[in-house]
C-alpha cells in the first residue's frame, strides 16, 4: 500500500484510474446500445494484438504476399486461428461503430456540449476506413489488387489527378512500393485510433454519456459509479459479442468474404464485378450513382465529410428521438436508406439498380441537407421528463 | 429500439451477401458433403480416393503447390509413402561445383507443379491456363458444389451453339465453354479399396481432397469452436447472473 500512494502521488495513474473507471459517475439508465463504444475499444485492442502476430509472419512483397498469408494459414502454429481473429474483427469493428454511430444519431448525441465527442468519432471512423482499406490490400489477392486500382484512380478525379496517383502508387503501377506503403500505413494508423480514442474518451468524461431520455443528470440519484454497475454490464455485452465473433471464426470464417480473394493478384485479369467490402458498400453506391466522376468522388467522401457537421444541421433543441416522434421517422427511414445503398452496391451498376441508387444517393443527402434543418423548426419541442430519476412524465408535481 | 437494430442488421448481413459470377450460368445443385455443417469432417477413404483422382488425373494439368508431401499424412498416408511420393519427383537444385542440377524430393517438398512456370502451361494447354487447385475451393462461389458440377457437368452443346476450336461445353463454367477436356470417364482410375469409379464417385472424392487442400484445419478449427462457444455459452450466463444481482437495487427504484 505504501510503495502505491508513493508512486501515485508523483505518477496519479491509479487516482486516474479510480477516478474515470471506477467512480465515474454514469447516467443509470444507459440502455444496451451503451454497450458498443466499449465494444468498440475491445475490438481494436483484439485487432492490434493479432496484427501484430500476424505481422511477425507476413511479407510485404507482390511475390511473397499472397503465399505468406496462406503460410500463416498451413504452418504457423494456430496461424488460420490468429488470422481469422483479424479477418472476422476487421468486418464485426464496422458492425460495431456503425451501430455506435446510428445510436448517437437516434439519442442526439452529437448534440451541445458534446460536439467534439462527435467530430472525434467522425475522424476514428475515417482512420479505420483508412486502415481497413489498406488491410485488404495485404493478402495480394484478385481483390485486393483490383480494389486498390479502384480506389487510388479516384484521386485521378481531381486536378493534378495522375501525378496525385502516381505519388500515392509511389510508381507508375500499383506495385511492390504501394504494397509496401500500404503494410507501413496499415501498421501506424491504428496506433492513431488509440490515440484519438483516448481524446473521444476524455471528450465523454468532460460531460459523461448522454443516455436514453436526451436529458442531462440533475439530482444525485441519476447517476451511479461506473465500477461495478456498467464494468459488469459491458463485460455481459462483450461475451455475447464473442459469442458471435467466434461463431463466425470457427463456423464461417470467410462469410463476408470475396472468393476472389483467394486468387493470387493478377494485373492482365480484372474480375468480372470489383466490390469492396461490405461496409464500403453505401459509400461506393454513392460514388457509382453519379454519372460524373469528380462528384460522384466528391458525393463519396461528403457522404462521411457530411457526418462532421451534423451537430449544426440538426439545431433542434431535443436531444433524444423518444421525444421526437418526426425525427424517429425520419431516422429509421435514413437507415433504411443506407442498408438499400449497400445494397445497390453490392449489384453491378446496370439496369434499375442505377435508378434505385441515385434515387437513394439523393435521398442521403436530402436527409442530411434538407430534413435535418427543417426537422429542427418544425417539429413541436415536446414536454421533457424533470429527471432520470422521475422519467414518467405522470409523476410531475402538479 | 435494440432488438429492431439487430434485426435490421441480421437481414441486412444476410441480403448483402452478393451473388456474382452466375451470368448464364445453369444453376449449380447443391450436394449434401461430409464436411458441411458445424460438426462436419472430411471422410478419410474419401480423402485419400480424392488424391489418388488428383495425382492421376488432375496432376497431370494443375498443381497443388500449397500443399507440401509430408502435409498429405493428414490424409493417413504413412510416413514411406510420403518419402516416395515426394521422391518420385525431381527438384531444380545446384551441385557443389554451383552447377545446375536436380535432387529427389523430400517430404517437405511442395507439390511438384506439372509445368514449370505458366508460359509452359499456356503452351502446353492451347493458350489456356489451368490453375493451381490448392485454393480452389475457396477462391469460387460456392466452391464444392461449384467444383463438382463442373466436373460432372459436361455433355453436348445445344444445337446452334458454336463451340470454339479446343473448347468443351459445360453449362457451370462462365460462358459455357472451357479448355479443360472433359476430365473423367466412368472407370478412369482402380481405386484400392473396391469402390466403383464413376464420374460422380470420382468427382465427389475429389472435391472433398481439394476441399481438405483448400482448408487443411477445418477439422480442428470446427472442434475447437465447440469447446469454445461452449466455454462462452457458460461465461456469459454466469456474467448475465453477476449483472442481474448487481444491478437489482438500481433497476427495482426505476420501477
Amino acid at each position: 500500500m505504501g510503495i502505491l500512494k508513493w508512486i501515485d502521488r508523483r505518477l496519479p495513474f491509479i487516482s486516474l484510474v479510480n477516478h474515470e473507471l471506477r467512480d465515474y459517475p454514469t447516467p443509470k439508465n444507459l440502455s444496451y446500445m451503451w454497450n458498443f463504444g466499449s465494444l468498440a475499444g475491445m475490438i481494436l485492442i483484439i485487432m492490434i494484438l493479432s496484427g501484430i502476430f500476424l505481422s511477425m509472419h507476413y511479407i510485404p512483397h507482390v511475390d511473397h504476399a499472397f503465399n505468406s498469408v496462406e503460410h500463416i494459414m498451413r504452418d504457423v502454429n494456430a496461424g488460420w486461428l490468429i488470422r481469422y481473429i483479424h479477418m472476422n474483427g476487421a468486418t464485426l469493428f464496422f458492425v460495431v461503430v456503425y451501430v455506435h454511430i446510428f445510436r448517437g444519431l437516434y439519442y442526439g448525441s452529437y448534440k451541445s456540449p458534446r460536439e467534439l465527442l462527435w467530430i472525434l468519432g467522425v475522424i476514428i471512423l475515417l482512420l479505420m476506413m483508412a486502415t481497413a482499406f489498406m488491410g485488404y490490400v495485404l493478402p495480394w489477392g484478385q481483390m485486393s489488387f483490383w480494389g486498390a486500382t479502384v480506389i487510388t484512380n479516384l484521386f485521378s478525379a481531381f486536378p493534378f489527378g495522375e501525378s496525385i496517383v502516381h505519388w500515392l502508387w509511389g510508381g507508375f503501377a500499383i506495385d511492390n512500393p504501394t504494397l509496401n506503403r500500404f503494410f507501413a500505413l496499415h501498421y501506424l494508423l491504428p496506433f492513431l485510433i488509440v490515440g484519438v480514442s483516448i481524446v473521444h474518451l476524455i471528450a465523454l468524461h468532460q460531460f459523461g454519456s448522454n443516455n436514453p431520455l436526451g436529458i442531462e443528470r440533475k439530482e444525485a440519484g441519476d447517476s451511479i459509479p461506473f465500477h461495478p454497475y456498467y464494468t459488469i454490464k459491458d463485460t455481459f455485452g462483450f461475451a455475447v459479442f464473442l459469442m458471435i465473433y467466434c461463431g463466425f471464426i470457427f463456423f464461417a470464417p470467410n462469410f463476408f468474404g470475396e472468393p476472389d480473394n483467394y486468387v493470387p493478384a493478377n494485373p492482365l485479369v480484372t474480375p468480372p464485378h470489383i466490390v469492396p467490402e461490405w461496409y464500403f458498400l453505401p459509400f461506393y453506391a454513392i460514388l457509382r450513382s453519379i454519372p460524373s466522376k469528380l462528384l460522384g468522388v466528391l458525393a463519396m467522401f461528403g457522404s462521411v465529410m457530411v457526418l462532421f457537421i451534423v451537430p449544426w444541421l440538426d439545431r433542434h433543441p431535443v436531444r433524444s428521438s423518444r421525444f421526437r416522434p418526426y425525427h424517429r421517422w425520419f431516422f429509421w427511414l435514413f437507415v433504411v436508406d443506407c442498408f438499400i445503398l449497400g445494397w445497390v452496391g453490392a449489384n453491378p451498376p446496370e439496369g434499375m439498380f442505377i435508378l434505385i441508387g441515385r434515387a437513394a444517393t439523393s435521398y442521403y443527402f436530402a436527409h442530411f441537407f434538407f430534413f435535418l434543418p427543417l426537422l429542427s423548426y418544425l417539429e413541436p419541442v415536446m414536454p421533457l421528463p424533470l429527471s432520470i430519476s422521475r422519467p414518467v412524465l405522470e409523476e410531475r408535481p402538479s | 429500439m435494440n432488438c429492431q437494430f439487430l434485426v435490421h442488421l441480421v437481414i441486412s448481413l444476410i441480403f448483402l451477401s452478393p451473388t456474382f459470377g452466375e451470368g448464364d450460368t445453369l444453376p449449380i445443385l447443391k450436394h449434401k458433403w461430409s464436411f458441411e455443417g458445424p460438426s462436419g469432417t472430411f471422410k478419410k477413404d474419401a480423402l485419400q480416393r480424392g488424391y489418388q483422382v488428383f495425382k492421376e488425373v488432375c496432376s497431370t494439368c494443375h498443381g497443388l503447390k500449397l500443399v507440401s508431401y509430408e502435409k498429405l499424412m493428414a490424409i493417413e498416408l504413412t510416413k514411406n509413402a510420403v518419402k516416395t511420393l515426394a521422391a518420385e519427383h525431381e527438384y531444380p537444385d545446384w551441385d557443389d561445383e554451383g552447377q545446375p542440377t536436380h535432387r529427389k524430393g523430400i517430404p517437405s517438398d511442395k507439390i511438384l507443379s506439372p509445368y514449370v512456370n505458366d508460359k509452359a502451361a499456356r503452351s502446353a494447354n492451347n493458350g489456356a491456363l489451368p490453375p493451381d487447385l490448392s485454393l480452389i475451393i475457396k477462391a469460387r462461389l460456392r466452391g464444392p458444389n461449384y467444383v463438382r458440377a463442373l466436373l460432372t457437368g459436361f455433355c453436348e452443346a445445344p444445337a446452334g451453339m458454336i463451340i470454339a476450336e479446343g473448347m468443351h461445353y459445360n453449362p457451370y463454367f462462365p460462358g459455357r465453354q472451357i479448355a479443360m477436356a472433359p476430365p473423367l470417364v466412368d472407370g478412369q482410375v482402380t481405386f484400392a479399396d473396391g469402390t466403383k469409379a464413376t464420374v460422380d464417385q470420382m468427382a465427389e472424392d475429389v472435391v472433398t481432397f481439394l476441399s481438405w487442400a483448400a482448408e487443411p484445419e477445418m477439422e480442428e478449427r470446427k472442434q475447437m469452436g465447440v469447446k469454445v462457444l461452449f466455454y462462452l455459452f457458460i461465461l456469459t450466463f454466469v456474467l448475465y447472473l453477476s449483472k442481474r444481482k448487481v444491478w437489482k437495487d438500481v433497476t427495482k427504484d426505476n420501477h
